[in-house]
């Protein structure tokens, strides 16, 4: 029943509110989408933790979902042990790196008062999930080798199972490994709560800047149509200031 | 040819006294909020000084502004690549410290004191923190302090001068200074629009106001970066970048913004300009001796009726072509040629324009001895106080020739008032120099009553912004009676 409850019902409620809540808040609360940056209240100290920890970060994302749509591919990378080597050492080196990463920041918001100041109670919600996601995230990778392998072969079909509305929880909840499980479970919670916190930041990353030209001139009028508009009359100023 | 309107500015900077009362209007009306405290969207500074924020200027420290890249312009310190690459950090961010640390004072504690043998004092507490601080600089912390070490000495704009004009500028008791009233220039080819990830920075088609759309600004903060007059602040409570609207919801309904309005000296004007975008590319990579010259070639002939069929054809109001040729900016940065943007070599071709000081001298001391004995009332422009090449690297991205151009027409007109209201100075001197400067004396006295004695109309041209057009283009009035307005549908607060 609560391996029910964490792998099953935990990841749909999840995965629901999750787009429900982004949408409702980007659509009807866009004022507060923000990153909520506080790099110009510290600048030097916010160096040292933001940049190990989003590139960490960034890059395991993209490992867990390249490990997630092509396993097949990951598997015949790993074919050869030194490959597997490199691919193992790579990404642990992102997961220290986001993990020094956000100690550095949780360190930074506690001691510097005016980053207290900026610091509401969602994000030390956001601190916490971070915290176990990583740690847990990083016990897996030393304990339980070599993920890259075994990724396919437990996560892989259950994620799928999940995403194809047939949940299979058999292959996950039957790993003999606590921190994968709190890893999986903590991951579906801090989906949950993207639309709650500024995780919602990474969710707007202004990829559309890289296409869109530098120069955005927005007019109110349809120009054409109020220079043939039979109805206009021009516009007065009172006098009186 | 691209024609569309612009709303520019002049600010005449022999009129400015320096007595910050835009700021305080400025400060009154749109940034007395949390957050946006130390943002002072119209500041004045003492010149030469360091400015606020510190040495702003600066753009080997803040990377501001735009570059020449062969025959285009790519940003200095923002841009798609360099934009992303630094998205978790960016290193040229001017912090709190770089602007000061906003303050206010414990005044209750002057009525809630204990009785003691020493006077309650209110205490300065930080705005941002709550606690105590020692307060040690502030927004105008170099205010008329033309001589000092700690300011002045530190201005960026001395590098370009010798030594020996250094301390000659210097020499006057220490006392030649000017003030630099600064808004944001509503510039052309804005830097902070370019360099805003989300696209939340925008230029208005109408009239060329550039806002900052606070839905969409996700706190990426590369227009703080980007601009270089640091006229994009950010605001630490809200998490969105915000900037000097010059006024808006007022200039639509005809109203002077806050800062002109409120200007004591009348140093201010304001007026539409006509301007062609499809040069805007070209003049802002122009080489740096003729960044002037390609952008006073932008702004077009409001009077020329091939430019008025033009601008008629592309939407442009009648109201507005008319108002483009009342206009006082047109009169004094394309008919008199007397006023010159900041720092040009930015290229970000601002649309706000300065009448430089003039600041002439009567007499120098040579020996202890003063000797007051020139050939006219004044010396020349170049004897002023302050060097052509300051001012030219201030308003002429180094091009001394225009700095005396537009000083030679301005001591003319002075000349020649003097010469009608005084009689001190000859007609015949007076004469000279207006034919030196290369105007005729009916031109001299429309610069002397636009100068000296423009009302309230003449001062600020606004044409209609016809509102009532544009909503009507978005939705149905009678669908939002009651509703439409300025302001928030949801309050400015931090987070969910």
């Amino acid at each position: 029943m609560t391996n029910y409850l964490l792998f099953v019902a935990l990841p749909y409620a999840s995965l629901f509110i999750f787009l429900i809540g982004s949408i409702y808040r980007y659509r009807n609360r866009g004022f507060s989408v923000s990153s909520y940056s506080s790099q110009f209240l510290e600048g030097r100290r916010l160096f040292w933790g933001s940049q190990p920890f989003h590139w960490g970060l960034f890059v395991l994302f993209f490992g867990h979902l390249i490990a997630f749509l092509f396993p097949k591919s990951v598997l015949a990378w790993n074919g050869e042990p030194v490959r597997l080597l490199i691919l193992e050492i790579t990404a642990f080196a992102f997961g220290l790196s986001a993990f020094v990463g956000v100690l550095l920041l949780v360190q930074r918001r506690l001691t510097n008062r005016r980053i207290q100041i900026v610091t509401s109670k969602m994000d030390v919600v956001v601190f916490i999930i971070l915290l176990v996601q990583i740690i847990s995230g990083l016990l897996v990778a030393y304990h339980n080798r070599w993920g890259s392998s075994w990724f396919a072969a437990f996560v892989t079909p259950y994620l799928r199972s999940i995403f194809v509305f047939d949940p299979q929880m058999d292959a996950i909840a039957s790993v003999d490994s606590l921190s994968l499980k709190i890893h999986v479970v903590s991951a579906f919670t801090l989906i949950a709560f993207i639309p709650f916190t500024r995780f919602m930041h990474f969710l707007v990353y202004p990829l559309d800047y890289t296409w869109r030209s530098y120069q955005q001139v927005i007019w109110n009028w349809n120009r054409k149509r109020i220079r043939t508009s039979r109805s206009h009359s021009e516009g007065r100023k009172s006098t009186n200031n | 040819m691209d024609i569309r309107s612009q709303i520019a500015m002049v600010f005449h900077l022999d009129k400015c006294i320096g007595c910050h009362t835009c700021s305080i209007a400025c400060k009154n009306i749109w940034t007395d909020r949390k957050g946006a405290e130390y943002m002072w969207w119209n500041n004045v500074e003492t010149k030469p000084g360091t400015g606020y924020p510190t040495k702003w200027e600066d753009q080997e420290i803040y990377k501001g502004g735009w570059e020449k890249n062969g025959d285009t312009v790519s940003l200095k310190g923002a841009g798609k690549f360099k934009g992303l690459k630094n998205i978790f950090h960016n290193p040229h961010l001017p912090v709190l410290d770089d602007y000061y640390e906003p303050w206010t004072y414990k005044y209750q504690d002057l009525f809630t004191a204990p009785e003691g043998n020493d006077q309650p004092t209110a205490r300065p507490v930080s705005l941002v923190t709550g606690e105590h601080v020692d307060v040690q600089s502030g927004p105008n912390w170099d205010d008329d302090l033309g001589g000092s070490p700690d300011y002045a000495r530190q201005d960026v704009n001395l590098d370009k001068l010798t030594a020996a004009e250094q301390e000659a500028m210097f020499q006057l008791e220490r006392m030649t200074f000017f003030y630099l009233p600064r808004i944001c220039n509503h510039c052309l080819n804005p830097a902070c629009v370019a360099s805003c990830p989300s696209g939340a920075i925008y230029k208005r088609g109408e009239d060329g106001i550039v806002l900052i759309n606070q839905q969409r600004c996700r706190a990426w903060r590369m227009c703080v970066t980007a601009c270089p007059y640091k006229k994009t602040y950010y605001n630490w409570h809200t998490g969105k970048s915000e900037k000097c609207v010059l006024c808006y919801p007022r200039l639509e309904s005809g109203q002077a913004p806050a800062c002109f309005h409120s200007c004591v000296g009348r140093i201010r004007y304001l007026g539409p300009l006509l301007y062609d975008a499809d040069k805007i590319e070209q003049a802002a990579a122009a080489p740096e001796d003729q960044l002037v010259d390609a952008q006073m070639d932008i702004y077009l002939d409001p009077f020329d009726p091939e430019i008025i069929r033009q601008a008629k054809e592309n939407g442009i109001a009648d109201s507005t072509i008319e108002a483009a040729q009342r206009s006082p900016v047109w009169k004094f940065v394309k008919e008199w040629k007397l006023a010159l943007p900041l720092h040009p070599e930015f290229r970000t071709l601002p649309n706000l324009f300065y009448v430089p000081a003039l600041l002439p001298t009567m007499a120098k001391v040579n020996d202890g001895v003063y000797d007051s004995t020139g050939k006219s009332l004044w010396n020349g422009v170049e004897s002023n106080r302050l060097p052509m090449r300051y001012l030219a690297s201030l308003f002429s991205a180094g091009n001394t020739e225009k700095i005396v151009a537009v000083m030679k027409r301005l001591m003319a007109v002075r000349t020649h008032r003097r010469s009608v209201t005084v009689g001190d100075t000859s007609r015949e001197e007076a004469a000279a120099a207006l034919e030196e400067a290369g105007i005729d004396a009916d031109t001299a006295d429309a610069i002397f009553r636009l100068t000296s004695l423009a009302t309230f109309d003449e001062r600020f041209v606004i044409p209609a912004a016809h509102r009532e057009e544009s909503i009507e283009m978005l939705e149905s009035t009678a669908d939002v009676k009651g509703s439409t307005g300025f302001g928030f549908k949801e309050r400015p607060q931090r987070g969910l």
